[in-house]
């Protein structure tokens, strides 16, 4: 009882204090600024109930999926070659993460010109906000493998394929799993950047039309929405992570 | 060491010579993306002829404010919650999911409270880049030595006197991380917010070129910013790097 208590104190206490703020922020800016959470609240059901959002929820998990998948894929790939290969990894490991901390924001105007309006897009722009954390995170999990378990694989005559699944995937699993719990929060944000953007539907775009009409209501429904989804996703991701590393750690 | 830096400079001009290639032979046409020769010679012209310079300065000015808050807010505030364990135990989770939350849906709000004008961009900015350095400073406040803190107490310094004399120049480095991500948030929150809803600024002059199909001004613009947030991060890797060298960590 106690323990279960000490995990959920936090998260408690957080969406306690971040409601108490909101509610106070409603008191002073008004109803022309924001709702107050109760409104949200009743507002974000009223508008799931009915059929308006659906559409542009199935639109933005339908690009988050493909966003996501490419992002591991590829993210996997990279940090799997360039982790494993000594010199590669240390020539482009650096330009990654120049990569990584330029305003990614600032290239929809190029991806738009390359894929065009729509779908592709948003799903590229999601992927690269996703790809190089994942590539950073599996290089740095491949490098602080245990050289005996890469030795027995030699031994054994492991292909590079077989070396990948059976050996580098699995014992660096916890710290890829850190990556893609990272690369899933950024991809998620960029597909929804890019539905800002580059795109005409979507949660992304609504929201985008929304403030362009001032439309309050669902403004605040769709950033409660996003906010709360991503919250939860995150966390849960998180809990695994623990466990994983938890595991881990407990074999050794 | 010294050849590998040449290797990479070399992956680096080979790539942008076959984007040139491709450019010249017409596989990548002008209207997607002209040659990068003929981007830089745009970029010198532009910033000659000062046409956006006024542009630039308000993006840069801007972001720069919005990181010099982070940065003085975001130590302050990380050296006040780090010894109280409630309030941490408390942030986070807020920590671990707020890069997951698209902070840039707050912006209309922004507006409403700040009005239009640089007040809501900077907000924006801030909320983006202020809990990387807290994130970060925490961190680094997490790893000083407690020998380190009974001589500070040995000696009789005040908290505050400890904090800046032993905790925060220990976590300097870790900071300079924080600092890093900061910049390119800065400059993200900015920018955003002026392609969103502005009437100045780089990011309005990038959405003004790609609505009028003006490639010639689009990407001077996107690549100064590029240089930009690369330069700065180049710079502060440096000072981070040699600031761990000098403790033997590097």
């Amino acid at each position: 009882m106690t323990a279960r208590w000490r995990i959920w104190r936090g998260p408690i206490l957080l969406v306690a204090g971040l409601l108490v703020a909101w509610q106070i922020l409603f008191v002073i800016a008004g109803e022309m600024a924001l709702r107050s959470p109760l409104q949200t609240v009743v507002l974000t059901v009223r508008l799931l109930s009915g059929p308006q959002l659906w559409p542009h929820i199935g639109e933005t998990m339908t690009a988050f999926a493909a966003a996501i998948f490419f992002s591991v894929t590829l993210g996997l790939a990279t940090g799997l070659t360039l982790g494993f290969s000594r010199l590669a990894g240390l020539i482009f490991e650096p330009m990654l993460v120049a990569v990584y901390s330029i305003p990614k924001l600032t290239l929809y105007p190029i991806l738009l010109l390359t894929f065009g309006l729509g779908m592709s897009a948003k799903v590229a722009f999601g992927a690269i906000h996703g790809i190089i954390p994942i590539s950073l995170f599996t290089i740095n999990a491949i490098r602080n493998i245990r050289p005996i378990l890469i030795k027995t694989g030699r031994v054994l005559n492991y292909s590079a394929l077989e070396m990948a699944w059976r050996i580098l995937i699995p014992a660096a699993l916890p710290e890829i799993f850190t990556g893609i719990r990272i690369g899933f929060a950024l991809t998620l944000i960029g597909t929804l950047l890019g539905e800002m953007f580059a795109s005409q539907r979507g949660l992304g775009n609504l929201l985008m039309r929304a403030m362009g009409l001032h439309n309050v209501d669902l403004i605040m429904v769709i950033t409660f929405i996003l906010t709360v989804v991503a919250a939860v996703a995150s966390g849960l991701l998180l809990a695994i992570d623990r466990g994983l590393r938890h595991r881990m750690s407990a074999q050794e | 060491m010294k050849h590998l830096a040449l290797l990479r400079l070399a992956v680096i001009v080979l790539a942008v010579a076959a984007v040139e290639v491709l450019c010249r032979k017409g596989v990548i046409d002008a209207f997607t993306m002209p040659a990068p020769s003929k981007i830089l010679a745009d970029l010198w012209s532009m910033l000659i002829s000062g046409k956006h310079n006024a542009a630039i300065a308000k993006t840069m000015s801007n972001a720069g404010v919005a990181l010099g808050i982070s940065i003085a807010c975001g130590i302050l505030i990380a050296v006040l919650v780090h010894r109280l364990l409630l309030v941490r135990e408390a942030l986070d989770p807020l920590f671990a999911t707020y890069y997951a939350v698209p902070v840039i849906a707050f912006y209309p709000l922004l507006i409403i409270l700040f009005g239009v004008g640089d007040a809501p961009k900077i907000a924006i900015a801030t909320m983006l880049s202020i809990i990387a350095v807290i994130v970060n400073t925490l961190n680094g406040l997490d790893r000083v030595p407690r020998v380190l803190l009974k001589t500070a107490r040995i000696v009789r310094m005040t908290h505050a006197e400890a904090a800046l004399r032993v905790t925060l120049p220990y976590a300097m480095p870790y900071v300079l991380t924080g600092v890093k991500f900061a910049v390119a948030y800065s400059l993200i929150g900015i920018i955003g917010s002026e392609f969103i809803m502005s009437s100045d600024g780089i990011g309005f002059e990038i959405a003004f070129a790609y609505n009028n199909f003006d490639n010639a001004t689009m990407y001077p613009l996107i690549v100064l910013v590029l240089i930009i947030s690369i330069g700065l991060n180049l710079v502060i890797s440096i000072w981070e790097r040699s600031m761990l060298g000098r403790r033997g960590l590097r």
